[in-house]
C-alpha cells in the first residue's frame, strides 16, 4: 500500500439526531486503490457515517480527510465537487426526468450559448451502459424502474462523475448474481485505476470476494479493522453482533392451531405473483427477501391498503373485501407499517390518542365474537370508547394506560406528543395501537428497524408471548438473524414471488439467501406448511 | 414520454381550434373580422405571460396565489410612475415594474424556501397581503387613461404585421422561458426539483436557489403583466388583477402541468390559457347563457385532471408491465465486456457457500 496520505481518512467522527447517537465514534482509513469494505449490523451507524462523508449529514465531532486535507462538506453538492461519489441504500432518482437526465442531472454535457448537448448526453448514457454492459432504454422516464435498474443508474452517474472516491452503501441487495459480478468488475476497475472504493455488504462472502480491508462497526463505533485475508467470517460476525445472540430472540414454544390467515394466488400486476400462503394461530412467519422484492407490498395488499389484480384473502374462513382496510380490521386483521413516523403513528398527537386511533373505528357486533383469542375479548379492548358518538376520555386513557403498561412505553406521560419519544418506544406504540383492536392475525412491517438493542428484546419478547397467547404473527423483517430468531416457518420472497418455504430447522442464512437472490440456483421446490 | 406530451400539447391546440372553427361557423365575425383577429389575440395575452410564470413555479411542485395581487400593485404602480414622471421612457417603467414583481416573488420564495411553509398557504396569505398594499397606497382612487401618455397606451391596441404587440410580447416571454426550461441546466433541474424534493436535496441540487428564481421568475412576469394590462385597459384600480390567480392556475392545470410538480410545459400553459379565455368569449357568441360560461370553465379543469391521472396510471400499468415481461435479472447482458474485465468467470458471490480465507 502507497504512503501516502489515505484517501479519505475518518476519525472519532460523531452525528446524533436529537437524544439518538446515530454514530458516536466513526473511524475509517482507505487507501487509493483498494476497496474497503465496512460492514456492521443494522442500526451499527454505517449508513449515518457515509451520509457524513457524502455531505448529507453534517458531523457533531470528529476529523474528515480526504487525501490529507481537511474537509467539512456542508452539503452532497460539495461533495461531490470534491470526488466523492455515493450510492446510497434507497436509490434516489427522478421518476419525471429520463433515465439520462438522471444520469447527467446538473453536469450536462453544455453546447453553444451554454445550452444542453442532449445528442452528447444521450450518447454518453450510451457509452456508460455499455461499459456496464446493460441494455437500458436512455430516453425512457426512470419511473417504474426496477431497485435493480434504479442501482446501475446510479452507478453509471458515480461512474461519470470520475469521482476518487467511491462508497456504496449495500448496492448489492437487490442484484442479481449476473448483475453483482458487473458491478464487482466495475469497481475492480476503478480499483486498478487508482481510486478508492468503500463497499458495505451484509453478505460477507462479497467481502472476501472483493475487498482488502475491513473494517466492523458496531453501536456506531469503530471496532477492528484488518486486511481481509487476516480474518474468518465467524470472526467478522462474533465483532459485528458483539453480544449473545439467544438473549436478543426469546423463542417461546407454542403449538400452531388453526389456519387464521390465508392468502390464495394474490396477483398484482409489476409487483408480486401468485402469492399464496398460510399462517396458524400461534405461530410466527417470516417474510425473508430482498429490499424491493415486493414483501410489503404483499402485507399491505393483504391488508387492503393496496388493489390486487387476482386471489383471495380469508381471515378465519371468511373471505375478506379486497381494498377495505376497515373490513380488514373487522374481521382481526392488523398491519403495523414500515415507516413508523410517516404511516404508522399521528406523530403530533399524545401517546392516548395513537393508541385508541384505530380501536375507536371499532363496535360491538356479531364479528367480535369466537375470535381466537378468547381471553382478549374480555380484554380493554372490548369496552367501549364512547356512547352516542362522543368519546368516553376515561375510557380512552384507560386503553392507553392498559396497553402501554403492557408494552412498557417509557413516556413522559400518557398525553405526551409521540414525536417527542425515541424510536423504539414509538414502535411501542403503534404496537399498541394495533393490539388495542384486539387482532387475531398481526402483520409487522420492520418491526425493529431503526430501534437500540434493548428495547429490539423487547418487542422480540412481546411478539413471541403474543403468538404463545394464539396470535398469528406474520413479520417481515431485512435483518437476517432477526427472521432466523423468531420465526417458526420462513417464506422467503424474491422478484415477487414466494420462492421457498423453509421450516425453522431449515431455515439457515445460506439457504435463505440462496432463495431471496435472483439469479441463485432456481429452486422452485415448494413445500407446502408445516402442520 | 415527451412523445406524449408532445400529443398532450397538440390535444389542447386542437380543442382550441374546434372551439374557434364551431364559433366562426356560428358567427363568422369571430374571426373573419379585424376586431375579431385581433381579439383573439389579444384577449390571452396577459394570461399567457401569468401562465408561463405560474408553470414554471407549479413545475417544481409550488404554487404562487398572489400572482393576481402582485399584477395589481405593479399595474398601479405603472400609473404612478407615469403620473410623477410623464417623460419617463416606457422601457424603463416596464423595467422598474417587473422588477417590483420580481421582488415580491423574491418574498414569496424565500418564506417557502427556507422557513419551508408549504407555497400554497404562504401565497395566499401574500394575496391578501400585496392587495393590501395597493389598496392603502390607491384608496379610492384610481388611474386612467389620462393619467398615461399615449405612446403607451397605445401599445395595447397597436399591431405589428396584424399581431397585436402585447401578443408579440407574450410568445417572447413564452418562448425565452421555454427555450430555458428545455436547454438549460437549470431549467432541468427545476423539473428534478419538483419531480422529488428530497432526492433533489440529496444530489446537492441547489434547491433554494432554484426555488427563489422559480418565485422570482413568476413575480417578474406578474409584474409584466401589470404593465400589460395598464397598457391594455387604461384604467387601473386597487382591484386590478383580483381573482386572476385562479384563472391562471386553471389555465395551467388545463395546459397539463402536473399540479404536483416534474412534468409538463410552458407552449401548454399558455395554449391553456389561451383555450380558457377563447371559451369565455366563444360560449356568449354561440348562445350559451352566462350560467353555463363558469360552468364550462370547471368542467375543462376537472377533465383536465382527470385526464392527467388517466394517462398516469396508464403509464405506470404500461411500465410495470413491461418490467414483469423483462424483469432486470433475466435481460442478457449486452456484448460488450465490463471496463477492466477483471472478474474471473464463475467468481460471483453466490458461487460461494461461505468464504473462507
Amino acid at each position: 500500500m502507497p504512503n501516502a496520505a489515505p484517501t479519505l481518512r475518518l476519525e472519532g467522527v460523531a452525528k446524533s439526531f436529537g437524544p439518538v447517537a446515530a454514530l458516536r465514534s466513526g473511524t475509517l482509513v482507505v487507501q487509493p486503490g483498494s476497496i474497503h469494505a465496512l460492514v456492521g449490523e443494522n442500526g451499527a451507524g454505517k449508513s449515518t457515517l457515509v451520509k457524513v462523508v457524502g455531505g448529507v449529514h453534517r458531523r457533531d465531532a470528529g476529523v474528515v480527510e480526504l487525501d490529507g486535507d481537511p474537509v467539512d462538506f456542508a452539503g452532497p453538492a460539495e461533495a461531490k465537487a470534491a470526488g466523492v461519489a455515493v450510492i446510497h441504500q434507497e436509490p434516489a432518482s427522478f421518476p419525471d426526468l429520463t433515465v439520462t437526465e438522471n444520469i447527467f442531472l446538473g453536469r450536462e454535457p453544455l453546447g453553444r450559448f451554454r445550452r444542453i448537448d442532449r445528442r452528447a448526453m444521450r450518447e454518453g448514457a450510451r457509452d456508460l451502459f455499455r461499459n456496464l454492459g446493460v441494455d437500458l432504454d436512455p430516453d425512457r422516464p426512470a419511473e417504474g424502474l426496477s431497485i435493480a435498474d434504479q442501482q446501475i443508474v446510479e452507478i453509471a452517474k458515480a461512474i461519470s462523475l470520475d469521482a476518487r472516491l467511491l462508497v456504496m452503501d449495500e448496492p448489492t441487495a437487490a442484484l442479481s448474481a449476473v448483475e453483482v459480478r458487473r458491478l464487482f468488475a466495475v469497481a475492480r476497475a476503478l480499483r486498478d485505476a487508482g481510486k478508492a472504493v468503500v463497499f458495505i455488504s451484509h453478505r460477507l462472502d462479497e467481502v472476501a470476494d472483493l475487498c482488502d480491508t475491513v473494517t466492523v462497526m458496531r453501536d456506531g463505533a469503530h471496532v477492528s479493522t484488518d486486511a481481509v485475508a487476516d480474518v474468518t467470517p465467524d470472526e467478522l460476525v462474533r465483532r459485528m453482533v458483539g453480544r449473545d445472540v439467544a438473549e436478543l430472540y426469546p423463542k417461546v414454544a407454542s403449538t400452531p392451531g388453526e389456519v387464521v390467515l390465508r392468502v390464495e394466488g394474490l396477483e398484482s400486476t409489476g409487483t408480486f405473483h401468485d402469492v399464496s400462503f398460510e399462517v396458524r394461530a400461534g405461530e410466527i412467519v417470516g417474510l425473508a427477501g430482498l429490499v424491493g422484492a415486493g414483501r410489503s407490498e404483499i402485507a399491505r395488499a393483504v391488508f387492503g391498503v393496496d388493489r390486487y389484480d387476482a386471489g383471495h384473502v380469508t381471515v378465519g374462513g371468511r373471505a375478506l373485501r379486497p381494498g377495505d382496510p376497515a373490513a380488514a380490521i373487522a374481521a382481526g386483521l392488523a398491519l403495523v407499517p414500515e415507516d413508523r413516523r410517516l404511516q404508522g403513528l399521528v406523530t403530533e398527537s399524545s401517546v392516548v390518542r395513537n393508541v385508541s386511533a384505530v380501536a375507536l373505528r371499532r363496535r360491538r357486533g356479531p364479528r367480535d365474537e369466537g375470535g381466537v383469542r378468547g381471553e382478549a375479548r374480555e380484554g380493554p379492548a372490548r369496552k367501549r370508547l364512547a356512547r352516542l358518538g362522543i368519546l368516553l376520555p376515561d375510557a380512552e386513557a384507560r386503553l392507553a394506560r392498559d396497553w402501554s403498561g403492557r408494552l412498557a412505553v417509557k413516556a413522559g406521560a400518557l398525553d405526551a406528543l409521540a414525536t417527542t419519544m425515541s424510536g423504539g418506544n414509538q414502535q411501542k406504540v403503534v404496537l399498541a395501537k394495533w393490539l388495542a383492536t384486539g387482532p387475531k392475525v398481526l402483520m409487522v412491517d420492520e418491526p425493529t428497524r431503526g430501534i437500540d438493542v434493548g428495547t429490539k428484546a423487547e418487542v422480540h419478547r412481546l411478539l413471541s408471548t403474543l403468538a404463545a397467547e394464539g396470535l398469528a404473527v406474520l413479520m417481515i423483517s431485512s435483518e437476517l438473524p432477526e427472521v432466523l430468531g423468531m420465526a417458526d416457518r420462513v417464506l422467503v420472497v424474491r422478484e415477487g414471488r414466494i420462492a421457498t418455504e423453509l421450516s425453522r430447522a431449515e431455515a439457515t442464512p445460506e439457504a435463505v439467501m440462496r432463495a431471496a437472490t435472483p439469479g441463485a440456483s432456481r429452486s422452485d421446490s415448494r413445500t407446502e406448511g408445516v402442520a | 414520454m415527451r412523445s406524449v406530451l408532445r400529443r398532450r400539447e397538440a390535444g389542447i391546440a386542437l380543442a382550441l381550434l374546434v372551439v374557434i372553427g364551431v364559433t366562426t361557423a356560428v358567427q363568422p365575425g369571430f374571426l373573419f373580422t379585424a376586431n375579431g383577429w385581433r381579439d383573439l389575440l389579444l384577449t390571452p395575452a396577459i394570461l399567457v405571460v401569468l401562465a408561463v410564470g405560474q408553470a414554471v413555479v407549479v413545475i417544481t411542485r409550488n404554487v404562487d396565489l398572489s400572482v393576481g395581487s402582485v399584477l395589481g400593485l405593479t399595474a398601479y404602480l405603472t400609473g404612478r410612475l407615469f403620473m410623477a414622471a410623464p417623460d419617463l421612457p416606457i422601457v424603463v417603467v416596464t423595467l422598474v415594474a417587473v422588477a417590483a414583481g420580481a421582488l415580491l416573488g423574491l418574498i414569496n420564495g424565500s418564506i417557502v424556501a427556507f422557513a419551508r411553509v408549504p407555497a400554497l398557504v404562504i401565497t395566499l396569505g401574500t394575496l391578501y397581503v400585496y392587495r393590501g398594499v395597493t389598496l392603502t397606497w390607491a384608496g379610492s382612487d384610481r388611474i386612467d387613461a389620462g393619467d398615461m401618455p399615449n405612446s403607451f397606451l397605445d401599445l395595447g391596441t397597436q399591431q405589428v404585421l396584424g399581431v397585436p404587440v402585447l401578443t408579440v410580447l407574450a410568445a417572447i416571454v413564452l418562448a425565452a422561458v421555454a427555450y430555458y426550461l428545455h436547454t438549460s441546466r437549470g431549467g432541468r433541474q427545476l423539473y428534478a426539483i419538483g419531480s422529488d424534493p428530497d432526492a433533489a436535496a440529496l444530489q446537492g441540487l441547489p434547491v433554494r436557489r432554484r426555488l427563489l428564481g422559480a418565485f422570482a421568475l413568476g413575480g417578474a412576469l406578474a409584474g409584466l403583466a401589470g404593465v400589460m394590462f395598464a397598457a391594455r385597459y387604461g384604467t387601473v384600480s386597487s382591484g386590478a388583477g383580483t381573482g386572476m390567480e385562479l384563472q391562471v392556475v386553471g389555465a395551467v392545470v388545463v395546459g397539463g402541468v402536473a399540479i404536483f410538480g416534474g412534468s409538463g410545459t410552458v407552449a401548454g400553459a399558455a395554449l391553456g390559457a389561451m383555450l380558457l379565455l377563447t371559451i369565455n368569449r366563444a360560449l356568449p357568441v354561440v348562445g350559451i347563457p352566462d350560467f353555463w360560461q363558469r360552468a364550462v370553465v370547471g368542467v375543462l379543469i376537472i377533465g383536465a385532471i382527470a385526464l392527467d391521472r388517466v394517462l398516469a396510471n396508464r403509464r405506470s400499468r404500461r411500465l410495470a408491465a413491461a418490467r414483469d415481461a423483462d424483469p432486470p435479472s433475466a435481460s442478457p447482458p449486452d456484448s460488450g465486456a465490463p471496463p477492466g474485465g477483471t472478474a474471473p468467470p464463475g467468481a460471483g458471490p453466490n458461487d460461494r457457500e461461505e468464504a473462507t480465507t
